[in-house]
């Protein structure tokens, strides 16, 4: 699949994807990233610190939510550029044993804007869990073909 | 605990190099629920014109947060890892980062701002491939904030 500028336009919906979360996945996620802090896999640690309970990498959310993007763009090595902040934690909730997923992450992308002389596409990606935005300014800059 | 303030500006140079493992790709690509087969298949990302597996785009997470390690383990900048939170992270893509790359990462620490009874520090990581008579090929450029929360944040 090959994207041309000329078929895209502002304001474009480029789709949707959920991501469901156990804790089982975060613990995936430390060992593939080497981050390992407790937080992320200790809920007695984690409530220790004063959060709520085990929370999803940021980079655990952020490098999930980009898949939308990667799929759409048809390549990975299209994205050139990926940025965001983090604004509100994900907390995945102990369904060990269980079919049930410990957190729902839902990525929805429009495009944001397109600059025809570095033939890019920036699309914007929404990022939800239990009601709330976890992620802002997370634009993703895609190489068009 | 207080923070350096004299950190600013300061850099780590390239330290262990990181080979970029087939197996490393698709394990990080798994984590990540990443399932393009670019991340998997060598074929698929030979067909689109790559020379080995091409890693998910937050991959070099791995490179800058073993940069960003040395930073948070020096004694005198002060930084307690239990209250770090982190705040923004960006990547730049030179080219993508393929299996088989030789990767080295220089940290810079480009700001340092009070916050509070804490501080928010940004810090910048330039990755480089190694080639085969030790040049070096710009490959990703990331930037990362992190907030060490004071006392009662």
């Amino acid at each position: 699949m090959s994207l041309n500028i000329h078929d895209l336009s502002a304001g474009q919906e480029i789709g949707s994807r959920t991501i469901e979360v156990t804790r089982t996945d975060l613990v995936k996620y430390a060992g593939a990233s080497g981050d390992f802090n407790p937080i992320h896999w200790n809920e007695a640690f984690a409530t220790s610190v004063e959060l709520p309970g085990v929370i999803a990498h940021g980079m655990f959310t952020m490098g999930s939510a980009v898949q939308l993007v990667t799929d759409w763009a048809g390549d990975p090595a299209a994205v050139v550029d990926f940025q965001t902040r983090f604004t509100k934690p994900v907390l995945v909730a102990d369904t060990t044993g269980t079919p049930e997923a410990g957190a729902t992450i839902e990525v929805s992308g429009i495009i944001g804007k397109l600059d025809a002389e570095a033939n890019t596409a920036r699309v914007d990606l929404t990022v939800m869990a239990a009601g709330q935005k976890v992620l802002m300014k997370a634009q993703a800059v895609v190489r068009l073909s | 605990m207080t923070i350096n303030p004299d950190l600013q500006g300061r850099s780590y140079p390239a330290a262990e190099v990181y080979d970029v493992g087939r197996e490393k790709i698709r394990e990080f690509a798994r984590a990540v629920k990443a399932a393009h087969p670019a991340h998997f298949d060598v074929e698929a990302a030979s067909a689109l014109g790559h020379a080995d597996l091409v890693a998910p785009p937050t991959f070099a997470i791995i490179i800058a947060q073993r940069a960003d390690a040395q930073l948070i383990e020096d004694p005198e900048a002060g930084i307690d890892f239990s209250r770090v939170v982190h705040a923004d992270q960006r990547f730049t893509h030179h080219r993508p980062i393929l299996a088989g790359d030789r990767l080295v990462a220089e940290l810079h620490v480009d700001g340092v701002r009070a916050m509070g009874g804490g501080a928010m520090i940004t810090t910048r990581s330039e990755i480089f491939a190694l080639g085969a008579d030790d040049s070096r090929e710009p490959v990703t450029t990331t930037t990362s904030s992190i907030l060490v929360r004071g006392e009662g944040q």
